[in-house]
């Protein structure tokens, strides 16, 4: 592999050395993929790994995603009797749906008009991965982990999300075994709908308290021909 | 809370007894400083606070054991614990029913006793 063939000795100024940060191969990876590819290969010469079980685990990683607890919110809305299960034991009313929770236990923190849930880890990226997929980047932001403890209202009204002065706000520092989802408020104006019909209003934002769901009317309304033809 | 300089690790008091949950749901809990160095889930702004617990949920590995390889247990008890935000960071919160909730292993709590608290 070249990586290093051009000569430095003409090019001392600091502005090339701050280039030198970023070290990519003629490929482009980074340093990081280029150290991950070298132990890769080592593990696989040394017969620890087969060349694709490193792609499947991470298919395995990347396989689930929002839908996954978009249909548990949605089932929640659409039958009390499901909600109280939920609300009472997460991994196994996901279960009912076929929708196996990795972690040790799924807790289900429902919003009210008198309470808004959100949550955050405020160690790490601790994250109900198995039926959210990974994390969106801001979530592992430093910032975000930060604020949301100490001044959760104002991260919220970043996200564009204003909450009434009389709801109160409940923070969940996810820093243990448990996950944490949160059950949105169902919007009004979906009486009637069916659970795929309301799993289609619920975000990853709703579910990590960040955002309110979907209005019925936005969703609902005539697509733009923009929308239609990007 | 500025902790330091940080003193050499001290032992968890006797209370803390590896098995089982020794608190229940409505007790109210302090959290110690135990000082401990490395893989340690309690974050440093819980820590002194009075909260109480709303949930017990379980007995599980405790990550300062698992994080340097030792995975035969002890096993600890694990609660879910609600500050008021006026509690944790001083001051009127926002609203007065604003709190934080957050999971805590069994030997960073002490109980406080309801009457003298």
């Amino acid at each position: 592999m070249r990586t290093h063939d051009h000569d430095h000795s003409q090019n001392q100024s600091p502005l090339h050395e701050h280039d030198a940060l970023v070290a990519e191969d003629e490929a482009g990876n980074l340093l990081g993929q280029q150290m991950v590819d070298a132990l890769q290969a080592i593990l696989v010469r040394k017969g620890v790994l087969s060349p694709g079980e490193v792609g499947l685990e991470i298919q395995k990683l990347e396989a689930p995603g929002t839908h996954l607890g978009a249909r548990i919110v949605a089932r929640a809305w659409y039958d009390p009797a499901y909600r109280s299960r939920l609300l009472r034991d997460g991994k196994s009313a996901a279960a009912e749906l076929d929708i196996k929770v990795g972690e040790a236990q799924l807790v289900v923190v429902e919003n009210t008009p008198a309470e808004h849930n959100v949550v955050v880890c405020t160690l790490c990226s601790c994250y109900p991965r198995s039926i959210l997929g990974q994390p969106p980047s801001w979530y592992i932001s430093k910032a975000y982990r930060a604020r949301t403890v100490r001044e959760p209202a104002a991260v919220l009204a970043e996200f564009g999300l204003y909450l009434p002065d009389d709801t109160a706000i409940c923070t969940h520092d996810s820093t243990a075994d448990m996950r944490f989802l949160v059950l949105p408020m169902r919007p009004t104006g979906t009486e009637g709908w069916t659970c795929e019909q309301l799993s289609r209003l619920v975000t990853r934002d709703s579910m990590i308290g960040v955002a309110q769901p979907l209005s019925p009317d936005a969703h609902l309304a005539p697509k733009t021909a923009a929308e239609e033809h990007p | 809370m500025d902790r330091r300089p940080v003193p050499p690790a001290i032992t968890p008091p006797a209370t803390a007894r590896p098995f089982g949950p020794r608190f229940d749901i409505g007790d109210l809990v302090r959290v110690i400083d135990l000082r401990k160095p490395g893989h340690v889930r309690t974050p440093d702004y819980v820590i002194g606070h009075l909260g109480e617990v709303i949930q017990r949920c379980g007995l599980f590995l405790n990550p300062e054991d698992l994080s340097v390889g030792i995975t035969h247990g002890p096993v600890v008890a694990l609660y879910r614990v609600r500050f008021p935000m006026a509690e944790l960071w001083g001051g009127p919160a926002r609203h007065p029913r604003d709190t934080l909730c957050i999971e805590l292993y069994d030997h960073w709590l002490e109980p406080v006793d309801k009457v003298t608290r």
